[in-house]
């Protein structure tokens, strides 16, 4: 028994030893490590041009921003640095957090300044927009006549009661809703937005936590009218056949074209606090935004993903493009939408938003 | 005097020995008195230090919690756990009765497969049920097409609601009320009909009357087992967007970043686990009983006739289609669609590692978990043998981890292990050339695999806790009188006697860790991902056909353990050679 114990600790010492490479890595100079949001399999082919370009390694570890933020204050709550050099989120909100949080470190840079316009960066230069994607309705237009269909122009539209029973939402936890709903917050004021935000729960009939699936319920006339990232109509755009069937039986709406513009959100990046690649991020950076990298074409940052480049230079993406002509909502700044987020999140609470009526 | 107080008396007949009469060699018994202890300590840390969070009481935010989401995530929580033990406890215990005590074609088989169903992660039989049964999915799809109907012409259950979430939880969770149950069936049944027939019960009658009643810990054991696992879900609940108290509690950590009232909502959390199993132990506490000898005779199992048969066949067929064949046929026709995809090349060199990834922490954590559970509880039993009721109570709270969600549980690990790490980083930087950013605990699979041992700690300790209770302590004390030492008491009469009880404690933590999802997310080491995290994430985005591959890797690598405590469950612990006579 206690020979078999001794060979059980060895053999658990060697099994851990060989899932270690994080002890080896860190010392290597040609390293990148990146702590990212954004989606699985859009990032890889700019990401491999990356490497390809410079022979700097990038090493990815996903999670959602909310989940990487924390990880990233404990990383530096403990007085020490991260393992990450580079936080890639998909949320401005989040982004802005861990500026004040003072987990980012000003970037130096005039090549970033001048690649990225003012609008997709934080004015004191701790992260960066390197891709934009709008969130807007999406509807059936088998089941949406044109009167109804003329009565939606902006968010605040969804609480309409023609929509009762047949809206559907995206749950309050994520943050994509999060920040759509700040941003009512910013544009209406506290009363008004609480008003709209407890008029669209009263008509949603079902909360699916997956932007593709609110697409295809509203393509199947499950419901009619849903809000959802552009990108993902640009994936079932240029999907497979069953993907391109669901695409051509819904239609995007632009809201808010007549007052301040479609919501819009970024996919971007800084370099994190005493991060030890500081150079190779600053080269990453530099990289993700040029203007030959910001195209609309699958091997480019914004493209890979259907969406808008930040550089102003930059080509738009031909699905993109074929989706109509609209204005962004610039009046509400990202650098804005962190201290507005949780005004967000308890708004949505007290309206009982994602928690369906039975 | 009826025939159940009967049956208790029975199963009592074997005293418990006097501890005194045990006479041992002091220095030995001090470290294994404090060794248990500093074990036990070290896996209550990152759960005691998360009450420093929780002392941070703010009575606004509770308010507003109280007049918001509170109430209905409270409200969920308990349709949750009380929907999901009746299931469980329904599915399982009939199922474990209908198939060790009557015969019928194809018994054997359907005994063996109903366990099959562990293997899945709750989250994927749901996005599987939801893609087939939703309103967009194939199935209404095609009833639609062919009759014409549009929305609201016709009536479908509503997959995406409680009811189905409970379904979806229900047909993951049910083989562990049905492996206990049907351990306990076969343990008990052979007596049982024995003194059935004494009295002139049927099978019916014996059901109710005589098995019920003894197999009542195991089957309450499976029943709470399956209630925790619902009550800390998040990934299931999630995909449902069913809000729970475990959600909630995700949400108010990281998206509010209020770790203080996350913390005291887990405490709540723990509160009506710990009712849940007090209430569960109240009742058990009458039947506290030994293995008694002679039990490895061969039953006689009544074989069904007519429709009786033909029932008992449909019934076997339906759940196992339900729980497995169904998910399964789905994920291999999404797989085989993604398979003629252009771009399989990187993904299947990337599976190989996120497989070789889940293997190596469930195999570890398991290994672990069993091992501490048995240096434990064999030096509580050794010590002071049921005689510190203290010590026991403090043993059993190593099971806490279990009522908590993975991402409390990994939160506080962080809190322990960040000091660690931060100092030991500074001591190699200055002494050994180490490169800062590089940790020891945090930056390897160490922390991981501490969140999964303190996690799932309970699944390993109730197993083997279950069998030494097994164990009368006359044939230790026996032993003891001989003079035979500890490790030889350890080695020849409590090793091959427990032995079915440590395989089963090693391939449940195996295949809970293989489906973990929140603790991996916030502790594993940099760019290291296992396959639940990669289905988990393909799931969400909706990539069905992408998510099907690594799901389906799950369940393979899931059944292999499984399969092999099928084996384990054929070999009742009285046909061991060591038991006494
Ligand atoms: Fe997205």
């Amino acid at each position: 028994m206690q020979r078999f114990c001794t060979y059980l600790m060895i053999m658990v010492v060697l099994a851990v030893l060989s899932l270690t490479p994080a002890l080896a890595q860190s010392d290597d100079a040609g390293v990148l490590n990146v702590y990212s949001s954004r989606h699985y399999g859009e990032m890889e082919a700019p990401f491999v041009a990356f490497t390809e370009a410079t022979g700097i390694d990038v090493r990815v570890s996903a999670g959602s921003p909310q989940d990487l933020l924390g990880r990233l204050r404990a990383d530096i709550q403990r007085g020490n640095r991260s393992i990450a050099d580079v936080f890639l989120a998909i949320d401005a909100g989040v982004l802005s957090l861990a500026a004040e949080e003072g987990l980012l470190m000003p970037i130096e840079s005039e090549v970033l300044n001048a690649n990225v316009d003012e609008s997709f960066r934080d004015p004191e230069g701790r992260w960066f927009g390197l891709s934009v994607r709008t969130r807007t309705a999406v509807y059936n237009p088998a089941n949406v006549t044109e009167e109804e269909l003329a009565q939606l122009n902006d968010y605040s539209d969804l609480a309409n009661p023609t929509w009762q029973g047949r809206l559907c939402m995206r749950p309050a936890s994520h943050i994509y809703t999060i920040s759509l709903f700040s941003s009512l917050l910013y544009h209406l004021g506290e009363e008004e937005a609480a008003a709209v935000t407890q008029g669209i729960v009263s008509n949603v009939t079902r909360y699916i936590n997956s932007d593709t699936s609110l697409i295809q319920a509203v393509a199947a006339g499950e419901c009619d009218l849903t809000l959802v990232n552009h990108y993902y109509m640009g994936r079932l755009a240029n999907g497979s056949p069953e993907d391109q069937a669901v695409f051509n039986s819904v239609a995007i709406r632009w809201m808010n074209q007549d007052s301040n513009g479609v919501f819009f959100n970024v996919n971007g990046a800084g370099i994190v606090k005493d991060a030890a690649n500081y150079d190779n991020a600053v080269k990453f950076l530099e990289y993700m935004s040029a203007v030959e990298n910001q195209c609309g074409s699958s091997t480019c940052f914004p493209g890979s993903n259907y969406e808008l480049p930040t550089n102003p230079e930059a080509e738009l993406n031909e699905t993109v493009i074929s989706f109509g002509e609209f204005v962004l909502d610039l009046d509400y700044p990202l650098w804005e939408y962190g201290a507005y987020q949780q005004a967000a999140v308890t708004m949505l609470e007290d309206a009982g938003f994602g928690f369906t009526e039975n | 005097m009826n025939i159940t107080q009967l049956m208790h008396s029975r199963a009592r007949i074997v005293p418990s020995l006097p501890t005194a009469s045990f006479s041992v060699k002091a220095g030995f018994w001090r470290w294994q008195r404090l060794l248990p202890l500093l074990l036990v300590l070290a896996l209550l840390l990152p759960l005691g230090v998360l009450l420093l969070y929780a002392l941070q009481f703010d009575l606004e935010r509770w308010t507003h919690m109280w007049n918001t989401f509170l109430p209905r995530a409270l409200g969920n929580t308990l349709t949750l756990i009380v929907g999901v033990g009746v299931g469980t406890g329904l599915l399982g215990t009939g199922f474990a009765w209908l198939l060790t005590a009557y015969e019928f074609p194809g018994r054997a088989w359907f005994d063996r497969l109903m366990l099959l169903p562990l293997a899945i992660p709750g989250f994927i039989m749901g996005f599987v049920y939801v893609t087939i049964f939703e309103y967009a999915g194939p199935v209404q799809t095609a009833l639609r097409g062919w009759f014409g109907w549009q929305r609201g012409d016709y009536w479908f259950p509503n997959i995406a609601s409680p009811a189905g979430l409970i379904l979806v939880l229900t047909l993951v969770l049910f083989p562990y009320v049905y492996m206990l149950a049907r351990t306990a069936f076969r343990e008990q049944l052979a007596s049982s009909i024995e003194a059935a027939r004494v009295m002139g019960y049927n099978r019916l009658h014996t059901f109710f009357r005589l098995v019920l009643p003894l197999a009542y810990p195991q089957i309450a054991a499976g029943i709470i087992l399956a209630m925790l696992e619902a009550m800390t879900d998040y990934g299931t609940v999630s995909y449902f967007s069913y809000p729970t108290l475990s959600e909630r509690i995700v949400v108010l950590w990281n998206t509010e970043f209020d770790p203080g009232t996350a913390t005291q909502l887990a405490l709540l959390m723990m509160v009506v686990a710990l009712c849940l199993i007090t209430l569960a132990r109240r009742v058990r506490g009458h039947a506290r009983f030994y293995q008694h000898g002679g039990q490895g005779r061969h039953m006689s199992r009544q074989a069904l006739r007519g429709w009786a048969r033909t029932g008992a066949v449909l019934a076997c067929l339906t759940l196992f289609g339900a729980s497995f064949v169904l998910p399964v046929s789905q994920l291999l026709l999404w797989a085989v669609g993604e398979l003629q995809k252009p771009t399989v090349g990187i993904l299947g060199e990337s599976i190989i590692t996120y497989s070789t990834n889940s293997v190596v922490l469930a195999g570890i954590s398991a290994l672990i978990v069993v091992f501490l559970s048995l240096l434990i509880v064999y030096g509580l039993r050794a010590t002071a043998v049921h005689r510190n009721r203290g010590n026991r109570r403090l043993a059993r709270m190593v099971t806490l981890g279990y009522a908590m969600p993975g991402a409390v549980v990994a939160a506080g690990v962080l809190v322990v292990v960040n000091p660690i790490d931060a100092a030991v980083t500074d001591f190699a930087t200055a002494f050994l050339g180490w490169v800062s950013p590089a940790y020891l605990l945090t930056g390897t699979v160490i922390a991981l695999i501490y969140a999964y041992v303190v996690r799932f700690m309970a699944v390993g300790f109730n197993s083997t806790d279950a069998s030494l209770e097994k164990i009368s302590p006359s044939m230790e004390g026996a032993a003891r009188t001989m003079g035979a030492g500890t490790w030889r008491i350890l080695r020849q009469i409590h090793a091959p006697l427990v032995s079915t009880g440590l395989a089963t404690g090693v391939i449940l933590v195996f295949v809970d860790v293989m489906k973990e999802l929140p603790a991996t997310l916030l502790l594993r080491p940099f760019g290291m991902d296992t396959l639940a995290l990669r289905t988990y994430f393909l799931s969400v985005e909706g990539w069905h056909r992408s998510a099907a591959i690594p799901a389906l890797m799950i369940l393979i690598i899931g059944l292999i353990p499984v399969f092999i405590l099928m084996r384990v469950g054929d070999n009742p612990i009285g046909k061991h050679r060591h038991t006494p006579e």
